[in-house]
């Protein structure tokens, strides 16, 4: 793999056993593994082309473990990564060999439901699902949903911002989140934000949602519940082109429609899916468009006419309305299988996450195409249409030698154009491991060393999760160093303003 | 004596500006249109005045993104996105008229570093929810660039969270991108008169609760001109969909009494006396107290029993206090509710001596220092303003 990680600290490596019975002396025994065949299951996250077991697992299960687990790292400068239900897409959890990894799956309480206040208080290791499963039986429900939301955990959910197919209507997690306990790596527990809308002082649980395990360890998250809507209804709609079903979807947000949800597939991925699931996708389509609206039925029963007329004035081919839950959800099979569908289609595939302006969309599938010739890997495509989110999936096959290493060079390519065209590297899931390099293409050393200043504010030692999304890991006393100005040292002689 | 205020037309005078300010060991007032200048304490700092770093750089509805300077006006930006139908969703105000001053000379930057979001923030957020991506110049001196022009962005720390509401301490936004969204077509306000505070926060919650999808929630009390107290309840959208969420709002509430709906003008008056808050005396102390909705009531009881006007936002989350309470007793009070207390208008010796944020638990103001300290090593932003200039 071409990643390289930080240097092991081999001094670190040879005190495995002293630091797995410290840590035997914080939790209960069979919270801490380093029997090397159960560390395997660590070895990586969702982003499985890359792996490295762990120096040792710790399972804590109080906040109190936590504290004492990081206050002993950090008195003895050993590395931890934390770790939700291992789904990140980015490596954000990929285990470092002289790091502890800290696993937050005992974390799995719902501590409090408050529909007064419409917020829920849970513990970090609970699922996404399971937050709104709690609040079903009195009709409410946490609004992100990200296609991994039976498995992913809310605390990971915190670390990486996720998102989920409804997020243009209902926002990211950072948008349904109050408030958290987390704790520092010296092992300092603070409350952040609150039961309350706006936090008092800087918004630091703004700051950490997204922080992807870098600034602290979040054990306790608030989150804002939902009241669920009355009915949800959608469109599939087939376009000849690329370019109408574009239209359509701004034309669609012209008209002051913001739908639940608006997905778009190439043709390609429309194929794989439709062989997979058999949902009566239309085949004779370059691109199609799921589009959902949510709310009351009278909202509904009107949009859904709106956007019917708009699909139509902008060539539709294809168009059907779902006139009951089982027909909505069969619109939804193919879409949400499209991943395993793509899959059949070569040995491995590569999930990419890149933002455009959606404007550009044909432009950069076109070029697209172009690279998936010069590299000779095929590509499909599905696009969270609404806001721009595209999910190129790069089919290889990682037993032939150097197909996984042209893939990653696909990526990166089509990374980089997303970013030329004014978007952004990645929408919905992190940086991880996995994009960390590419950051000098979207950011300034300057740009990034005003972020990497905020992890020293947490975290000065650089002990927590290292190695991820700064593709430089510079020392805090440097980066807090002011630099030469103007070629000269600061501030001399005439004022300038 | 207060020195002629600095007025940078682009990014490399803030550089600059900042330069000489570390060299001669000043701070710097980061200033836009001045409708919040008496906020916090009395300054003597120099002005950096960012009125004239304005314009729009780039607005694409289609995309619901605009870029815009830091010092222009909100009014000027609101009127443009106006134009194609939309809005900004966190409903942001001028706050001159809450001190005695025309509005009108608010920028988006200020409007941003304060974090100033009005009724609709209950249901669309603040401006942390809008901030896609910015440009500045930290008090190091140095230009960066945080977040991105597109609606959806994971790339790097959220920095734009920490930009909205930081009050300049950090650095000086010189360009802004927000999302934008549609205004809705209709707008429908819902009221129900006589519920006391309890009552209002229970109907509240409860129409919260529902799936009528209320935008805004808020309470005057009797006391404040009307012979009863007045719930109010915002149902916006389509046509169709307004009036059919009207209906099951209504029924919803008939244990609370009867809900009408006002005319369009009626209702939309009585917001904007919400958003200046005409209500309330203008010559007494004015509290800003964020809790979660259930602990508004105890703040109103509060109130009453020391003679302070008061009035409910974001179906009770939000209560604008207007009266003489001591600062210690207030911000107990909003401490006990589980939020905090801003100090938004008194008199100078007053705001000398109270800060006007409430004051952090130890270990996260440290915290919160340690990251202002990131962007600004020597605390050239740091004026006293806020009782933090160390």
């Amino acid at each position: 793999m071409s990643l390289v990680m930080p240097k092991p600290d081999e001094g670190t490596i040879a005190r495995r056993a002293e630091i797995a019975a410290v840590l035997r002396s914080i939790v209960s025994a069979d919270s801490v593994i380093d029997d090397p065949a159960r560390l395997r299951p660590y070895e990586s996250d969702g982003l499985t082309a890359y792996r490295q077991p762990p120096l040792v697992v710790v399972l804590p299960e109080t906040t109190a473990q936590i504290s004492a687990i990081l206050a002993w790292c950090h008195a003895n400068a050993v590395k931890v990564v934390p770790r939700g239900s291992g789904t990140s897409l980015s490596g954000g959890a990929l285990p470092l060999a002289d790091a502890v990894l800290l696993g937050l799956s005992r974390f799995n309480r719902v501590l409090d439901i408050d529909y007064a206040d419409r917020i829920a208080v849970v513990q970090p290791g609970v699922t996404n699902l399971a937050v709104t499963q709690a609040v079903a039986e009195r009709g409410f429900y946490y609004a992100p949903d990200p296609s991994s939301q039976i498995a992913c955990s809310i605390g990971g959910n915190v670390a990486e911002n996720s998102g989920g197919v409804h997020c243009l209507k209902y926002g990211l997690t950072t948008n349904n989140v109050l408030g958290a306990e987390i704790v520092l790596m010296d092992g300092e527990i603070v409350r952040i934000g609150g039961r309350q809308l706006d936090p008092a002082g800087l918004d630091l649980i703004g700051i950490v949602v997204g922080s992807e395990g870098l600034l602290g360890v979040v054990t306790e998250v608030t989150v804002r519940i939902l009241p669920k809507p009355e009915i949800a209804r959608a469109l599939l709609i087939g376009f000849p082109t690329v370019e109408s079903a574009g239209q359509c979807v701004a034309d669609t947000i012209a008209a002051g429609i913001i739908p639940a949800g608006m997905e778009m597939m190439d043709a390609l991925a429309i194929k794989a899916a439709e062989d997979f699931v058999r949902v009566g996708y239309p085949l004779d389509v370059a691109a199609l468009l799921i589009v959902e609206l949510d709310g009351v039925a009278a909202e509904c029963d009107h949009l859904i006419e709106e956007v019917a007329a708009i699909a139509r004035a902008n060539g539709a081919v294809s168009l059907r309305i779902s006139q009951d839950e089982p027909e909505r959800m069969a619109f939804w099979a193919g879409r949400k299988a499209a991943f395993p569908a793509v899959g059949r289609l070569a040995p491995d595939y590569y999930c990419m996450d890149g933002t455009i302006p959606r404007r550009r969309l044909p432009e950069v599938l076109e070029r697209m195409a172009a690279l998936s010739q010069a590299y000779g890997l095929g590509v499909a495509n599905v696009f969270h249409a609404g806001d721009g989110n595209l999910h190129p999936l790069i089919l290889y096959d990682a037993n032939i030698p150097g197909q996984l290493e042209k893939a990653e060079a696909f990526g990166s390519d089509i990374l980089r154009l997303c970013v030329e065209v004014g978007g952004v590297l990645t929408g919905e899931h992190g940086v991880g491991v996995e994009k960390r390099d590419l950051m000098p293409v979207m950011f300034s050393e300057t740009d990034l060393a005003h972020q990497q200043r905020v992890k020293c504010a947490f975290d000065p030692e650089l002990l927590l999760n290292p190695g991820k999304v700064f593709p430089q890991l510079h020392r805090c006393a440097e980066l807090g160093r002011m630099h030469v100005h103007r070629g000269q040292v600061p501030f001399p002689d005439l004022p300038r303003f | 004596m207060q020195r002629r205020a600095l007025t940078p037309t682009c990014d490399e005078d803030v550089v600059d500006a900042i330069a000489d300010a570390m060299r001669d060991g000043d701070r710097l007032a980061i200033h836009g249109g001045g409708s919040k200048a008496d906020i916090g304490a009395p300054t003597e700092a120099r002005r950096l005045d960012m009125t004239r770093l304005a314009g729009v750089v780039d607005y694409d509805p289609a995309e619901l993104v605009l870029t815009v300077r830091a010092g222009t006006r909100l009014a000027e930006v609101e009127a443009l996105v106006a134009t194609r139908d939309q809005m900004l969703a966190f409903e942001p105000f001028d706050h001159g008229p809450l001190f005695g001053r025309p509005a009108g000379p608010a920028t988006i930057g200020g409007v941003v570093a304060a974090g100033v979001a009005g009724s609709q923030r209950l249901s669309a957020g603040a401006p942390r929810d809008h901030l896609l991506g910015f440009r500045a110049v930290s008090g190091r001196g140095e230009v960066f660039v945080a977040g991105a022009k597109v609606v959806k962005n994971v790339t790097g720390y959220d920095l734009p969270k920490l930009a909205a509401g930081c009050w300049g301490r950090m650095f000086a936004l010189t360009e802004l991108t927000l999302k934008v969204l549609p205004r809705p077509r209709v707008r429908a306000t819902w009221i129900i008169d006589g519920l006391s505070p309890g009552q209002a926060v229970a109907a509240m919650a409860l129409a919260m609760g529902s799936q009528a999808e209320v935008a805004a929630a808020a309470h005057v009390p009797a006391a404040l001109g009307g012979a009863l107290s007045r719930t109010a309840l915002r149902i916006q959208g389509f046509a169709p969909s307004v009036s059919a969420r009207g209906a099951m709002l209504a029924a919803g509430l008939a244990a609370f009494g009867a809900a009408r709906m006002l005319d369009a003008d009626t209702g939309a008056a009585w917001w904007a006396e919400i958003a200046t808050l005409g209500m309330l005396p203008a010559d007494r102390p004015l509290w800003r107290i964020n809790v979660p909705p259930s602990g508004g009531p105890a703040i109103a009881a509060l109130a009453e029993a020391r003679g302070a006007a008061w009035l409910f936002d974001w179906a009770g989350g939000l209560v604008w206090v207007a009266g003489d309470i001591e600062p210690m007793t207030m911000r107990g009070a909003a401490q006990q509710a589980g939020g905090h207390a801003t100090l938004v208008r008194a008199p100078a010796a007053m705001r000398a001596a109270v800060p006007a944020l409430h004051p952090l638990a130890p270990g996260v103001a440290a915290l919160e220092t340690r990251i202002r300290r990131a962007f600004d090593p020597n605390g050239v932003f740091e004026t006293g303003r806020f009782h933090d200039a160390d």
